[in-house]
């Protein structure tokens, strides 16, 4: 038996509901209005009142009207399917909605439940599985995707058959599991997953011991993202924050990408579809559309589905790891779904924290951050979720509560500067401010030790110390004059604003620049610390600056060249040429 | 609006506050309009029995025994091709009498395009203005605002970038504009004989501050009906969007909402969106491109309203005046036009990327040979050469009475470069250079 309520106050899109039933935190409703009915979510009981969030408008909507309420929370619904496809912030397909606009509680399938699969079984009849184990497997795309136990069923399962090897529709029984009491259970290819729970179907979460590479230096090189870790990017507007979490998008060593669009620019959803769907996978040759799923609530959506968005990428990431592969989950901008979070506790009246946030925002922060991580499976594979999502402080100001608390629980913080962005100094990650905490851990300095060079850390730190020095120097020279300080105060200076030009700037337009292998980046950088540890002598500040200006443009065509290629080669040559010419002077 | 026979008529309001009013009333809709002693009002809040309406405008004179009567219907606008050459208050009421629009009735803030049904902009917007179009070349289906102090000439700049573009509509959103402005706009728009393509939906200082937030729904109803109906590229200007987020602060006070930043509602980044983002390219060919102006209170970008503005534009435009040639310019520096990569030596020559960073470049070189001048440093022939160029940039190109096509900006552009600089100073790819440079 459903419960039913009837609506008794609205305030915008929080409805009152009168229930006479039982009802539970963030059970999912739907209030039946002009024929349609809108979806809404339960989040806050008082006697026999159930406050709804309605994820549409409520606009017409009167005393009286009539509520049913499902029984369960938000749902994900999880199955063959769900790569490359456009979702909203509840899932629907919004490739599949009708007409130009989207009208008020129109709900479309997250997968064609008529597609068949070729499906290859993975377990045999007697074996003991439990939640996330893999009965079978079909192709999407070019992925491997699990048929797994359901990750609901929390007991331990003898398997009594599993399908054979064929072609099948997602809503057909692939497996038939007995549980402890004789029960038997059938299995299909769709299973559902409440969105705001964290999915615990495997045996452990070590520290990450891996890096994810993104192709983009100031990260890869100088404070490189865990595989498995959280980052974010806070960063002012116009500092170039989407075009970096694009170029991560296309870039990354990763299987899957969930792109969250969380409350940003409809036109920047349109340039992923226009763009991906033609652009090359460099790491699979398939399309990079064809690993990607985009779930998107843009800034004219309904703001309640847009905290909804960002559970719907990650329940869906949860699912893919599982299946032991690599998820990257990309969210633009959490702010937006933290200004959410603050529009509804302003209509329920609760008392504000700092900025008028509700008071839990740090707790809601970092326990979703916490959803991410590597996990081993039960049987021995692992999979990942690396979650990085950005943040736009009002005015730029760091110090405000989203950036503060999300600060708290990402482990890497990549700061775009106004500066860097004004002066065209792109990515404008700020070098100095942004750090990775994955550079302290044991394991990843170990891993970078055998996978780059040895002692790759250290030299990474020298870098950061050839910035610093560079910085003060520069502070020096601005308040004394070009005249009033030592030339080796611009040796300095210059020998910063080559690691800055040859390796924090990076041409994300560019066809060979945009994307830099780890291989390329260790050469690079390799080749810059030598030249900052040569002892030159100059004359006078200006030749010091001419003589690393003409260095930087060399270096610079370097960048810009195939890799190994003959010009690269002629290029390497030149620097070469050009420092030992200065050395010898 | 009328008043129909099955309406129920209410005459006991138990709370009056300066911009609403509460009272007893059964089945009322939620965002349902109603008048209240004779003054347009608004559902905003269903308590049970207890309603609570936003009137528009202001409560002054309304009794506690004053007349309510619900409408049954959210705002509309009568739309059709009669709207062209028309203007209106906020309620879609033709100003100064004429007869009122027959048309199909539309809810004005309508729902929202689908995302994967738009199409990606790249139809180039020509304004003849150099800072625009050779810098931050605006692009139809996007939304731009300037951000503008009070006293700089915003309106006029605006009503230029109107006059030149070729769309089939103009659609201008007036809220809290001054009389005067609103004048020039209507005189402007008679003189140059293109009131067949205006639409003006117009809430000057003399009215009520909250019937402006009904404007830009006005205007934007009218435009989709233009560019989705018709399939015409339609333009939208909105002066002042701050105006407009006051009125939003001062609702959302009056219903002792908890402010966030600069006491601005919470909701203030959703609900400037839901306006913003009307702006579309669509697979009709129709289009609406949104150019807004932000006042700025002492060029502060950090304030909440231009700060969310920034986040949900593509891009912003900043007016200064020159102070070497006196000359008003579109800052190059601060202006930005995100869309500009979808155009820029796509659907312009092949050099205009180049020329365009080049120019900036040398007028940024100039910038820092002035501050060392001023700071008592002596100049290089290099900083003498880039402080003229920076002149006749200025004045050739930058200035806003300046009016020419992108390609002879173009030629301008690599005129002065030759005038002043040698090949390797310029430092424009030596494809480009071979082509265009001009031997003086």
């Amino acid at each position: 038996m459903k419960t039913i309520g009837h609506v008794a106050g609205i305030i915008s899109n929080v409805v009152i509901v009168r229930v006479s039933g039982a009802v539970s935190q963030n059970e999912i409703c739907y209030v039946k209005l002009d024929g349609v009915r809108l979806m809404a979510e339960v989040i806050k009981v008082i006697g026999d009142l159930a406050y709804v969030q309605v994820f549409d408008s409520t606009r017409g909507m009167t005393v009286g009207t009539e509520v049913e309420f499902q029984g369960h929370m938000l749902e994900v619904t999880l199955a063959p399917g769900i790569l490359s496809r456009n979702y909203d912030g509840l899932q629907n397909d919004l490739e599949k909605m009708d007409g130009l606009f989207i009208q008020r509680g129109s709900y479309t399938d997250p997968i064609d439940f008529d597609q068949e699969w070729d499906f290859e079984p993975l377990a045999k009849a007697g074996d003991s599985v439990s939640a996330g184990d893999w009965l079978g497997q079909v192709k999407e795309k070019w992925v491997d995707h699990k048929i797994m136990v359901p990750f609901v069923m929390e007991e331990v399962y003898t398997v009594k058959s599993v399908a054979e090897k064929g072609s099948y529709k997602v809503t057909d029984t692939m497996a038939v599991l007995v549980d402890s009491e004789g029960m038997e259970h059938k299995v299909t290819m769709v299973q559902k997953w409440p969105v705001k729970k964290a999915v615990k179907a495997y045996v452990s979460k070590p520290r990450p011991t891996t890096i994810m590479e993104t192709g983009v230096r100031a990260i890869d090189t100088f404070n490189p993202i865990a595989e498995g870790g959280t980052g974010f990017i806070p960063g002012p507007f116009g500092a170039g924050k989407t075009v970096l979490q694009h170029a991560i998008s296309k870039q990354a060593d990763a299987d899957v990408i969930l792109m969250v669009a969380c409350g940003e620019r409809a036109n920047e959803v349109v340039e992923i579809c226009a763009e991906f769907p033609e652009l090359d996978d460099p790491r699979t040759g398939h399309k990079l559309m064809e690993r990607t799923t985009i779930i998107c609530n843009t800034s004219n959506m309904p703001v309640a589905a847009r905290e909804a968005s960002v559970y719907t990428g990650m329940a869906i990431g949860e699912y893919y790891r599982a299946m032991g592969l690599k998820v990257l989950i990309l969210a633009d901008s959490t702010s937006r779904w933290a200004q959410a979070l603050r529009e509804m506790s302003n209509r329920l009246e609760e008392l504000p924290g700092q900025d008028a946030f509700p008071m839990d925002l740090s707790a809601v922060i970092s326990n979703f951050y916490s959803r991410s991580g590597k996990v081993v499976l039960r049987n021995g594979a692992t999979g990942s979720v690396t979650f990085i999502g950005t943040v736009s402080p009002a005015g730029g100001n760091l110090k405000e509560p989203v950036t503060e608390s999300t600060k708290k629980a990402a482990r890497c913080f990549y700061a775009l500067s106004q500066g860097r962005a004004d002066s065209k100094r792109y990515p404008a990650i700020d070098p100095l401010d942004s750090y990775s905490k994955y550079l302290e851990y044991p394991e990843i300095v170990e891993y970078l030790d055998n996978k780059i060079e040895k002692g790759w850390v250290e030299s990474v730190v020298r870098g950061k110390n050839i910035v610093q020095r560079g910085k003060e120097a520069n502070e020096q020279i601005n308040i004394l004059g070009d005249d009033g300080v030592p030339v080796e105060y611009h040796e300095q200076f210059w020998k910063s604003e080559l690691l800055d030009f040859v390796i924090l700037q990076q041409d994300a337009f560019d066809s060979i620049d945009a994307n830099c292998p780890l291989e390329r980046q260790r050469f690079m950088f390799d080749m810059v610390l030598d030249v900052c540890d040569k002892p030159f002598k100059f004359v006078d500040f200006e030749d010091c600056s001419s003589f690393f200006k003409g260095l930087i443009n060399q270096f610079r065509q370097m960048n810009y060249a195939e890799w190994k290629s003959e010009k690269f080669e002629a290029y390497r040559a030149q620097v070469v040429e050009t420092v030992s010419n200065k050395l010898n002077a | 609006m009328e008043t129909k026979a099955f309406q129920k008529i209410y005459t006991k309001i138990d709370n009056i506050t300066k911009a609403t009013v509460s009272l007893r009333a059964t089945g009322v809709g939620n965002d349902e309009l109603a008048s209240v002693g004779g003054k347009l009002a608004q559902v905003v809040k269903i308590s049970g029995d207890e309603v609570t309406l936003q009137v528009f405008e202001g409560t002054e004179g309304v009794a506690t025994d004053s007349e309510v009567v619900f409408y049954g219907e959210a705002p509309k606008l009568k739309v059709s091709d009669d709207l062209a050459g028309r203007f209106f208050n906020a309620y879609g009421e033709p100003l100064e009498g004429g007869a009122s629009i027959e048309g199909e009735e539309r809810e004005i803030g309508g729902p929202t395009v689908n995302p994967f049904k738009r199409i990606q902009p790249s139809e180039l917007i020509a304004t003849g203005i150099a800072g625009i179009d050779l810098n931050n070349t605006i692009v139809s289906g996007q939304k731009i605002p300037f951000f503008a102090d009070p006293d700089q000439p915003y309106n006029q700049v605006m009503a230029m970038v109107a006059m030149r573009a070729k769309a089939d509509k103009i659609i201008l959103g007036g809220m809290g504009m001054t009389n005067d402005d609103f004048l020039y706009f209507r005189n402007l728009f008679e003189n140059a004989g293109v009131l067949d393509h205006i639409v003006c939906f117009i809430n000057t200082t003399e009215n009520p501050p909250v019937e402006r937030l009904l404007i830009p729904d006005m205007a934007l109803t009218a435009a989709e009906y233009f560019a989705v109906d018709k399939g015409e590229k339609v333009l939208v200007l909105l002066s002042d969007m701050t105006s407009y987020a006051d009125a939003l602060a001062i609702v959302s006070n009056r219903m002792d909402q908890i402010p966030s930043k600069d006491s601005m509602p919470g909701s203030l980044y959703s609900d400037l969106a839901k306006i913003y983002e009307k702006a579309v390219q669509l697979p009709n060919g129709g289009s609406i491109t949104i150019i807004a102006v932000t006042t700025l209170s002492g060029g502060d970008i950090t304030h909440a309203v231009p700060d969310n503005t920034g986040y949900i534009t593509e891009g912003q435009l900043f007016l200064r005046r020159d102070s070497d040639t006196g000359k008003v310019i579109v800052d190059p520096f601060r202006s930005l036009s995100r869309l500009k990569q979808l155009v820029i030596g796509k659907k312009t020559r092949e050099d205009h990327p180049q020329v365009m960073n080049a120019a900036v470049r040398l007028f940024s070189d100039a910038a820092n040979a002035k501050t060392k001048l001023e700071n008592g440093f002596d100049l290089s022939d290099y900083d003498e050469r880039a402080l003229k160029f920076a002149h006749d940039y200025s004045e050739k190109l930058l200035s806003i009475d300046v009016n020419i096509d992108v390609t002879e900006m173009l030629d301008t552009a690599w005129t002065l470069f030759s005038k002043y600089f040698n090949k390797t100073e310029v430092a424009i790819k030596e494809s480009l250079t071979e082509k265009y440079w001009q031997e003086v």
